[in-house]
């Protein structure tokens, strides 16, 4: 009931095709080029935007597949961000672990996170749980910078943290080093995300969302299925968060407000709700659209997002993703 | 010489239906003032469709006049204010709402002073809801949430009250008691009534005109009686 | 032990505000089965709206009258425009305009209005009454509150156009075949939530002072409120409205101190939806699982 009205129905077209004529390999080395071209040309400042980009794009993925896939509307995506990145930060600047142990690490807290969240808002119905979401998403900066927990979170300061340099004598600076890193990583779980939809478990996701009754009466254990995309979803957010303590090279309870969660959202939606691809545009869009938008009006970024956002929902409900794939099916026929 | 007397429901070439495809493949028929119209058929036949064809409840195609007024593709709200009450399919019963709420309902439209010799009246016919007055209607039995529909349709002083199936899943006493007060208003109150009945044997003994539907086309109409007495009509389509 | 009474009076004070943002959700739930996420910033334009017309030289009740009927078109404008085309959407499209239109009402306010902090004018007498027990602003915005309650509460209870936008929200079908308007019930049931929702705005302004995101953690107070005392029960809403303010009060001051605050509304929603997620006075609303 509640994926978009025009959500793709099946995966197998929201995944990219290659169009006739053009042999894969091909495709691959154009993406490959496409991908490390902004080592040689973009300027720091550019690379980090784009990394980033690259981050939230994982965000999103991790969003799209409980809210979009599994149809469990969440506002408080930020909050697994927010757990990654201190877990990383933490890691790092308390216990002296490794930079890549942190990786794994936060995806492991966050998913036993959102399978612990996921448990309870099985009973939640849509609005509900997006409200109950939010409300963790608004309480997250307050936890964080609560008193008691001072001493490892670093209170309203927050945790500062070094970028890792290039491993094997690279000829890469820490910036360069970082995007690499991130954009392999999100191609790896892109991947992973993509083979997971096609699987059977993921049929049962996008299933549970649909029908969910004709679900249950075809014996899927409805409330392990749900738990377990939580958890999956919360673990992704919760890497992409660890990967941006790195890039920021700071952690503090005012980068993780819930306005962070609705930016999720709104990179999701724009991007296209179930779609894995969708996730690269909403990733880009929540990076570049503020500067954009501050472009076209000084005051008011927010006024315009917002916009952007109803008229998405209203012209372009399948999002960037959704749009491509019509033009796509326009230019095969 | 009388002079013919219009119906006060024309309907021609109507077609209506919920998805992409038709349920009425174009079907014409009139309601009379002041009588009972029976739509007969079995399960699936359309007669449910045609009622909410006829408010405007689903797409529709052709000419639906109340009164010489079209009212095809109009809002089912602005069809009900002409004076089209109905007792649909399911009762429509507001659960959640006492059984005054729901008779004050009926009346909801109407800005005249008789609202409250109406609900007088009611209790006359319906005594049972003068009883349950505050009660919730959800913890109404059936056959008292059917007495409520039809005292909440009546409450508009309807022109036209449409009946869908009264004696569905009802006793055959209250049945007989429904039956007996749909005569009593025909012939008191000043209004047509146009039943939808699976129960032909019931439904032609008090209509006057019957129309026959069979997968969205009337295949039979004429006066109740002659329909009653037509032996193959009975055994091909009404089965007794 | 007098420092408890206090605690006690303004918990009662403050939850008279959640208890009308919550009244205000349950309304729109009630006539859409929606929980509008804007409600806080809507009602904080609204405020805006009202220091603007007191600023103007407007007397303090006459803006104040002014405000809520702005507030009540605005409204049912904004279901007309936005919500209405959207009537057949899933779930997710609706959770998404509320977001835009959160995103879109905040940031206007601040364009518009600047993000200082602001006083807020009280129109009732500005200092301690009873011993110092409760301010002359606590009494004055509760005593507004329960009018409005009251108000709002013979409205659905006692009038034909309450009853008919109960009957719109619980069965549309069956509304318009007794000849409701329905799509202008549901206009209607935001207009009046935004009304609502402008009065609670400028009660609480004087406590809370005036800025763009104001609303933000009232919203979540009043949900929990919404929430605990059951949201499909209007009066149930009132009362969790109150008790939410007590409990938020007393628990700031003697639990987990002020820096938790917004977490305690947190931990009170988990708990109702956990424990009993009809609320005191609600029915069962539960998702299919």
């Amino acid at each position: 009931m509640s994926e978009l009205s025009e959500a793709p129905p099946s995966l197998r077209s929201a995944t990219v095709r290659p169009a006739p004529g053009i042999p894969p390999a091909l495709l691959w080395a154009l993406g490959a080029v496409a991908l490390l071209l902004p080592l040689f040309m973009a300027e720091s400042f550019t690379l980090f935007q784009l990394t980033t980009a690259a981050i939230y794009a994982i965000a999103i993925l991790g969003l799209n597949i409980i809210t979009g896939y599994n149809g469990q509307i969440s506002l408080g995506h930020g909050a697994f961000y927010a757990v990654g990145a201190y877990v990383g930060a933490i890691m790092l600047d308390k216990l002296n672990l490794p930079y890549w142990s942190t990786l794994p690490a936060a995806a492991v807290i966050c998913g036993i996170l959102g399978w612990g969240i996921g448990r309870p808002a099985l009973r939640l119905g849509g609005l509900y749980l997006a409200l109950t979401t939010f409300s963790l998403a608004v309480a997250v900066p307050q936890i964080l910078k609560y008193r008691g927990i001072e001493e490892w979170t670093g209170g309203v300061q927050g945790v500062l943290v070094t970028k890792p340099d290039a491993p094997f004598g690279l000829p890469l600076n820490p910036d360069q080093y970082l995007y690499v890193l991130t954009v392999l990583l999100a191609l790896g779980v892109f991947i992973l995300a993509r083979n997971l939809m096609a699987s059977r478990l993921g049929r049962a996701i996008v299933a549970i969302r649909d029908h969910a009754l004709a679900a249950e009466a075809m014996g899927m254990n409805i409330a392990n299925i749900k738990t377990a995309t939580f958890a999956i979803s919360a673990a992704i957010t919760g890497l992409a968060g660890a990967l941006s303590a790195l890039a920021v090279e700071f952690v503090s309870p005012d980068s993780f407000q819930a306005s962070l969660s609705i930016t999720l959202f709104v990179g999701m939606v724009v991007g296209g709700v179930a779609s894995i691809f969708g996730a690269v545009f909403g990733g880009l869009f929540v990076v570049f659209m503020p500067n954009i938008a501050e472009g076209l009006s000084k005051s008011a970024p927010g006024v315009i997002y917002g916009i952007i956002l109803i008229a998405f929902l209203f012209l372009l409900p399948g999002g960037v993703a959704g749009l491509l794939r019509r033009l796509g099916a326009r230019l095969r026929r | 010489m009388l002079l013919e007397v219009p119906p006060l429901l024309e309907v021609k070439g109507l077609k209506a239906g919920y998805g992409p495809t038709w349920v009425l493949a174009g079907i014409d028929f009139a309601v009379a003032e002041g009588g009972v119209t029976a739509l007969l058929g079995a399960n699936g036949a359309g007669k449910t469709t045609t009622l909410r064809a006829v408010c405007g409840m689903i797409r529709t195609e052709g000419s639906i006049t109340l009164a010489g007024q079209p009212i095809q593709g109009r809002a089912t709200e602005d069809i009900v204010r002409l004076g089209v009450a109905h007792v649909p399919d399911g009762r429509g019963t507001f659960m959640e709402l006492t059984v005054e709420e729901n008779m004050r309902l009926g009346a909801i439209t109407r800005r005249d002073k008789g609202v409250a010799a109406d609900f007088e009246r009611m209790f006359e016919l319906f005594p049972r809801l003068k009883q349950r007055f505050r009660q919730q209607a959800g913890t109404l039995s059936g056959g008292e949430q059917q007495m409520l529909a039809i005292a909440r349709a009546l409450l508009l002083r309807p022109r036209l009250l449409l009946m869908d199936e009264p004696s569905f899943g009802l006793a055959p006493l209250i049945v007989q008691e429904i039956f007996g007060i749909m005569a009593r208003v025909r012939d008191e109150q000043k209004v047509s009534i146009l039943l939808v009945e699976q129960n032909a044997n019931l439904a032609l003994e008090i209509a006057d005109q019957a129309y026959l539907l069979e997968t969205g086309r009337i295949v039979v109409s004429g006066p109740a009686a002659d329909i009653r007495q037509d032996e193959s009509i009975r055994r091909s389509y009404l089965g007794y | 032990m007098n420092g408890f009474l206090h605690q006690i009076i303004a918990g009662i004070a403050t939850g008279g505000i959640y208890a009308s943002v919550a009244l205000a959700l349950v309304m729109i739930y009630q006539a859409t089965h929606h929980v509008n996420f804007a409600q806080g910033e809507m009602a904080t334009f609204s405020t805006y709206i009202a220091l603007t017309l007191v600023n103007a030289g407007w007397p303090f009740w006459l803006a104040f009258v002014a405000t809520v009927g702005i507030s009540f078109c605005l409204g049912v404008l904004i279901e007309r425009v936005l919500m209405r085309p959207m009537d057949k959407a899933p779930v997710l499209t609706h959770v998404g305009l509320f977001i835009g239109l959160v995103l879109v009402v905040s940031n206007l306010t601040g364009w518009v209005f600047d993000y200082t902090v602001k006083p807020f004018p009280t129109p009732f007498f500005d200092g301690p009454l009873l011993g110092g027990l409760v301010s002359g602003h606590e009494l004055g915005s509760t005593a507004v509150t329960l009018v409005v309650l009251g108000l709002v509460y013979l409205f659905f209870r006692h009038t034909s156009l309450g009853l008919a936008m109960r009957a719109a929200a619980f069965n549309p079908v069956s509304a318009r075949l007794v000849g409701v308007r329905v799509g202008w019930m549901l206009a209607l049931g935001w207009g009046l939530a935004a009304a609502i929702g402008a009065i609670a705005g400028i009660m609480v302004a004087p406590v809370v002072f005036l800025e763009p995101n104001m609303m933000l953690g009232i919203l979540l107070y009043a949900f929990a409120g919404a929430l605990l005392g059951g949201i499909d029960n209007p009066l149930g809403a009132v009362v969790g409205g109150f008790a939410v303010g007590v409990i938020e009060n007393l628990g700031g001051t003697y639990i987990v101190g002020t820096e938790l605050k917004l977490t305690l509304a947190l931990v009170i929603i988990i708990g109702v939806l956990l424990v009993k997620p009809s609320g005191l006075f609600g029915r069962v609303v539960l998702s299919r699982v």
